[in-house]
Order: C-alpha cells, then structure tokens, then sequence
C-alpha cells in the first residue's frame, strides 16, 4: 500500500517526475547505441572500401534528394535467396562512409546494395528516363530530367571539407583537386584519369550519360550507382575472420 | 484608440524582445537568400524574412490594439481565464494538414498502381511525395492534435491559465512555420532521407527552439496548478515532448555545408547512424504516436464516457514501464543486417516485452467504459475513440509479432510493414484523434455538434476503408516476402524481382480504395465541424445534461 503512495512525489513534483522521465529512457539508448562506438568488431576489417569521388558523392546526393531509399534498399541480409539474389549479403564497413548511411526499410524495387557492374551505362541511362522501357512490368517514376539537368558541383569541395571533419578520410590532395576530378571522371580518355584513380582506387572514369558535352545530373547519378557494392573483392574476403 | 496611446503604456520585455529577435533573423534571412547555393535555399531564406517581417508587426499590432495592462487576467470571477485561441488554431490546422496528409496519401497510393501519374517531374516524384506524405499526417496532423489537446489539457487538469502571453502563439504558428518549410522542401528536393527526420538543419535548428518553447509553456502551466497531483494525462504529454527533444537532437546532429547551403552531413555514420536513426525512428512511434496519443485517451474517453480512469495503479505500472521499454525497440527495424547480432536480440526481445505495458494502456482505456457500455450505441464519438484503443490493442499485437527474427525475415522490406503502420496510424491515431476533434470543436466553440450521423457515416466509411487498407497490404506484403523466397524443384529462385512487383497491382488498386474512402470520411468530418462551428444555436442545454450517472 505505501509502495504506491511513495508515486506521489513524481505526481506532485514536476521536475523530478521530468527527471525521472530522462533516466528512464535514458538507459535503452545508452546500452544499445554507445557500444557500437567503441566495440572493436562492429565494423569488419576489410579492404578496398574507400571514399566516394566527387562525382560519386555528388551522384549520391542526388539519389538521397529523389528519395531513392524510400523504395530501394542497400542492405542484402544473409538470407540464402536474397545472397543469390543479389550478391554476398552486405557488410558493415561498406556503408562506413555513408552519412547518412541509405540501408532502406522497403523494397518496393530490387536492392540496390550490389547494383554496381550489372547493368551497362545504356541500362541505367534508359531505364533512369523510361523505367518501362526495359522493364516493362516496373512501377518507379520517369527521371528523364536527370539527363538535361546540369549537375551542379562548384561547392563539391565543401562538401568533402565538412566530411574530411567527421573523420572520412578525404585528403586535402582530394578536396583541392575536387572539381577537376568531377570533370575528369565524367569524361573519356581524359590524360588526369590515371591521377583520379590514384587518388581513389577502382574509380571508373566514362562518360557516364552519353552526352559528352557536359556533366549532368543522370553522369553523377549512374556513377554513384555502378560503383555500389564493387569495393570490395569477395574473393579474397574472410567470412569467418569476421564472425560477430 | 485614445485608450492605446495612453501614456503608463510600455512594451513588455516579451514583446520588445521577440519582435527585435525576428527583426534580427529577417535580416540574417536576407542575407542568406542572396549568397545561398540553390535557389531552393534561397526560397526559403525569403519565406523565412516573409515570417519574421510578420510575426513583428503582429506584435506591433497586437501591441497597439491591446490595453494598457500587460498582460491578460490569469483568473476572471474568480475561475481560470483559459487561453484557447492558440488551441483553437491548431485545431483548425490539424483539420487541415490532415486532410491533405490523407490526399498525398491516395496520391501516392495510385502512383505505385499506376507510375505514369508520377508525370516525369522531379516535384510530383512519388520519391517527393512520400516525405510529405509521412510528415503531413504524423507531423501536420498527428502534431497539431497533440499541441492543441496538450494545451487544452493541461489547463483544464491544471485549472489553471496557459503559461505566456506570445509563448503559446509562437508555439503554435512556429510549429506550423516548420511544417511549411519542411513540406516545401520534400518538394523542391531539400531532404536528410532519415525517415520521419528528413528536414534539413536549419528546419531542425528551427523546430528546436519552437520544441524548448513548448516545453516550457508546458511546464510553467504545470506549475501554475491548483490540484496538487499531476493528472496521468499530463505525465504522457510530458513524457512525449522531453523525448521527442532527446530524439531530435541525436538523430539530427549534422555539421552543414554551408551557412548558405541546405544540405548537411550527419556525425553518424553507417551501421552507428543506423542505429541512431531508428532508434529515434522507432521511438516516434512510441513518444510522438503513442504516449502523446495515450495522453489524449486518459482525458478524452473519462470525459466523454463520464467515468473515471479504469485503475490508477495500472496506469502508473503502464506508464514508467512502457516509455522504459519503448527506447529499446528500435533495432527491430534492422534484423539480419550489419548491425551486430547483440543489438538485433535486445531490439527483438524488448519489442517482445513491450507487448504487455501497451495493453496495459488498452485495457486501461477501454475498462474506463465499464458501467457505461451502453453509449457506444448512443455516442458514435465514444465509439470512435474505443475503437481507436481496440486497434491499438491490435497493432501492438502485430508490432512484437513482427519483431521476432523469423517473422522478420518475411515481413521486412515487404508492404506488411506499410499495412501494420496504417492500423496504427489510421486505426489508433487518426481515430482518437477525431474523437478528440469531435470532442473539443463543440466544446471550444461553444456550439452543439452539428450531426451525430455524420459521425456515424464518418466512423463506418473510414472504418471499411481501414479494412481494405490493412487486409490488401498484409496480402500484398506477405505474398511478395514468399515469392522472393520461392524456390523450384531445381533449386533456383522462382521469381524474377519484377514478376513480384507485377503481382502486387491488385492490392495497391484495393489499397488506395481504402484510402480514398478514409479521404472521404475526413471530407464528412471537416463538413460536420464547420456547420457546427458556423451554427447560431449556443450549447447550453447540453452541458446540463452532463451529470455523473451515480
């Protein structure tokens, strides 16, 4: 009987009941999310995955406005149908970069964790245009005005500054050369490739939308998405090291 | 007017203060609109000047016009001198964000039934769409309702006068400020893509201090009250607003570019900015959707049913246990991802356990009515809100259900996840929330309710619509989460993605009938409140006739 009693000193004492509150949902949060900054096998160690070049980064901006994640997923659980589906199911550390990371919540179209490689340039730039063009029974939007917006990137570099501050490890070699590297990733044969690829490993330099007259908004874009989920070489990868 | 310009007339530190702080931020906006990076940026740069320019000759106005006393009365003849005008705005806004919340969502609903209506145009994108969509009616809607009940509430219980004099205001129309700058830029592309936390920085710098403010209108008219004991409906509230505070700041701390660029980038990153995301995400369902929606129970359905609280005890267990438990729940929205096996079972096993304190608050809700089953044939308000406890019961069923790993597997990424949300969001919170609606508009406005049957059309139309919503998405879901897993007697894989996305058209057909028929209820309800708001007749007899039964 006392035992409730006792309860009218948060029912009669605004701040510690709003105390009471904030400790109480203090602790679920805490126990759940501080570990995994400082658990050493949160994150696999693997190698080969690095940052996004400009071009990609920006391609990448470009599927967070359109929304993108709201229908594709980039997360392939260990499922056995989903790995032969898509590919080997997805590590924590090849989203290390991503801010904020676009794992999804709903597959209304096919992930997309692995979509890098599968399909050619030409795939991506008509089915970005006319989805029903090469899948006929699909439901996404038409984005054909991908392919006439021109990309804008003159404040790419400052874009990679404020990452470089949150610990991804973009050079100030990178950020100088920012704007250059866009150009030279969206172009074909250009003499600078070979200095981009040195600066990020397994950059693919083309031109991406079949325009070579200028970088748009669809260059960025399928740039972005060939280069999903090919950081990592599976062949030479250790599953077992790695077991958490 | 000669009474105005009397001269022991001086401007509170209030009203000079805020007027020279959106004078200030008029001219910072200004400032950004030329140097910004996007004319996107630069739009709402100026639709912020628009505001602040605004809101000081509000102020300015309301100065002049008012007498030369500060402030108004806290009491009149002795009883509370209530502040309803900004609840009777939010309430009026609620309406309003509701209904177009509930169009996007048909909208979106035929596109995924038929894509040519996404029309090629980045701004009609169902990719655009869905964010206005999610935030018009939880935000919008869900918000409004619970900035309106929450200030009705808490004065009533208090029996005391809403705290501030502009604070209140600045609440209300802040609040509806950052749903304009948020919906307007899901449109124009300005986005974070963290789910139900996609406004970009400076909404969110925009919505903090609006939330601080809230807090503590809230609290100083706590403190003003005349019972010693905090009614249980005030602990929900409070429960909601100081968490969904917490949840704002960490699922939103991100460095921007720019002062003069929309886009930011989160401290989080990856597999830590997962966690971080849902578990704000899943707690907006559990402090935003249901403590503040808990809240509106524990007044509304006394007060409407005329009799106490079911059992005090069982509300404090259901109360400090489910806001413990609800914080773990978040990881239930990342089984068999990257994220480590620890977290997913902790998510997975609270989810499980939070079962139990969420029919605590059922069956607290619902036992309010016992002695007085009898006006669920009479009242279709009370109706309503019952029903909206029961599909509460319901979807607190199916959430732990579906936290379990094995179900999980199927359910995830599939349209069960959207058909669960749906009985929650239209079955729970839309319902009590009309309930509340139908409630105060009477009550505020001093005018009897218009037409029972309409509530009654309104309660039955929406209530088919719900079922067709929630049946054709547990088909759809449960059926695609088989198909992507069906193999042949060979051993490949069955179905090529896109022959799954083929067989979903009928039950997204079925599903934005269901929609369109919830639409249409809402439609009967905005009919209904008007012509009780525009009726001549005052509501007198009927206060009478609330006596208690015993």
């Amino acid at each position: 009987m006392s035992l409730w009693q006792k309860h009218a000193i948060f029912e009669k004492n605004s701040i510690v009941l709003l105390i009471g509150i904030l400790i109480v949902i203090a602790v679920g949060g805490l126990v759940e999310i501080v570990p995994l900054f400082y658990l050493k096998n949160t994150i696999e160690k693997v190698e080969g995955v690095r940052p996004y070049t400009p071009l990609e980064l920006a391609g990448r901006n470009i599927y967070v406005r359109e929304g993108c994640y709201l229908c594709h997923s980039q997360m392939i659980r260990p499922l056995r149908d989903e790995v032969e589906r898509y590919g080997h199911y997805s590590l924590a550390a090849e989203s290390m970069y991503d801010r904020p990371f676009q794992w999804g919540s709903k597959r209304t179209g096919p992930d997309l964790a692995r979509v890098g490689g599968k399909y050619s340039d030409d795939w991506h730039r008509d089915h970005l245009a006319e989805p029903r063009s090469v899948v006929p029974g699909s439901v996404m939007p038409a984005y054909s005005f991908l392919a006439k917006n021109e990309l804008d990137y003159k404040h790419i570099a400052a874009d990679m500054k404020v990452q470089a501050l949150l610990g991804v490890p973009y050079t100030p070699e990178m950020i100088e050369n920012a704007v250059k590297d866009v150009e030279v990733q969206a172009s074909v044969d250009n003499p600078d490739a070979g200095d981009l690829v040195k600066r990020y490993p397994k950059a693919l330099a083309r031109d991406f939308d079949g325009n070579p007259a200028r970088v748009s908004e669809a260059d960025a874009l399928i740039a972005y998405l060939q280069m999903l989920g090919t950081s990592v070489d599976f062949k030479m990868y250790d599953d077992k090291a790695n077991i958490r | 007017m000669a009474n105005a310009l009397a001269p022991q007339k001086r401007m509170t530190i209030g009203e000079g203060g805020l007027a020279l702080t959106f004078a200030a931020l008029a001219l910072l906006s200004i400032v950004i609109a030329a140097k910004a990076y996007t004319p996107e940026y630069a739009f709402h740069a100026y639709l912020f000047t628009a505001a602040s320019i605004a809101a000081v000759f509000a102020i300015a106005n309301r100065y002049f016009d008012r007498p030369a006393e500060k402030a108004p009365p806290v009491t009149a003849d002795g009883r509370p001198n209530y502040n309803m005008g900004p609840v009777k705005f939010a309430i009026i806004a609620s309406v309003f964000w509701g209904v177009a919340g509930f169009l996007i969502g048909v909208i979106i609903a035929l596109q995924l039934a038929y894509p040519g209506l996404n029309l090629d145009l980045p701004w009609t994108s169902f990719g655009r769409l869905r964010p206005l969509h999610t935030s018009a009616v939880i935000f919008a809607f869900g918000g409004n309702v619970l900035i309106a009940t929450s200030f009705y509430v808490v004065q009533r219980t208090c029996r005391a006068r809403l705290a501030g004099d502009l604070a209140p205001w600045f609440v209300v129309l802040g609040y509806n400020f950052f749903i304009l700058i948020a919906g307007t830029g899901y449109l124009l592309g300005i986005t974070q893509s963290k789910e139900y936390a996609e406004p970009e920085w400076y909404s969110d710098l925009w919505l903090t201090v609006v939330w601080v403010v809230y807090l503590l209108v809230f609290l100083a008219t706590i403190w003003r009250r005349k019972e010693p004991h905090i009614y249980v409906a005030n602990w929900f509230y409070l429960a909601f607003i100081v968490t969904i505070a917490v949840l704002h700041l960490g699922n939103n701390a991100t460095v921007p570019v720019s002062l003069f660029s929309p886009k930011s980038y989160i401290v989080w990153s990856g597999v830590q900015d997962a966690m971080v995301q849902w578990w704000y995400g899943h707690n907006a369902v559990g402090f935003f959707l249901t403590a503040g929606f808990l809240a509106i129970m524990y007044y509304f359905i006394p007060k409407q049913a005329d009799r106490p609280v079911y059992s005090y005890r069982l509300s404090i267990i259901h109360f400090w246990a489910l806001i413990f438990l609800y914080i773990w729940a978040g990881p239930h929205h990342l089984h068999y991802t990257a994220l480590p096996d620890w977290a997913q079972t902790l998510g997975m096993t609270f989810s499980i356990m939070l079962w139990m304190p969420s029919w605590g608050g059922m069956i607290n809700g619902i036992m309010t009515l016992s002695g007085a089953w009898d006006k669920l044939r009479t009242d279709p308000v009370l109706r309503m809100m019952v029903v909206s406890v029961a599909f509460y019961g319901m979807s607190t069923f199916e959430g732990p259900m579906m936290s379990v790993k094995v179900v999980n597997s199927l359910s995830h990424y599939t349209d069960w996840t959207i058909g669960h949300v749906h009985s929650g969001a239209l079955g729970w919170v839309a319902y009590i929330s009309f309930g509340a609606i139908y409630c105060l508009v009477p009550w505020l406005w001093n005018r009897p309710l218009y037409s029972l049957k309409l509530v009654n059309w309104h309660f039955w139309i929406s209530t088919i619509g719900i079922v067709l919503y929630i049946t054709a998405m547990w088909v759809s879901g449960i059926l695609q989460g088989l198909m992507w897993r069906a193999y042949t007697s060979l051993g490949f894989l069955e179905y090529s993605f896109v022959e799954t996305v083929e067989a979903m058209h009928p039950f997204y057909v079925i599903r934005a009938l269901g929609g369109i028929l919830f639409l249409s209820g809402a439609l009967i309800m905005v009919f209904n409140l008007w012509m009780t708001v525009k009726s001549e007749t005052v509501a007198g007899e009927a206060e009478i006739r609330l006596q208690p039964a015993e």
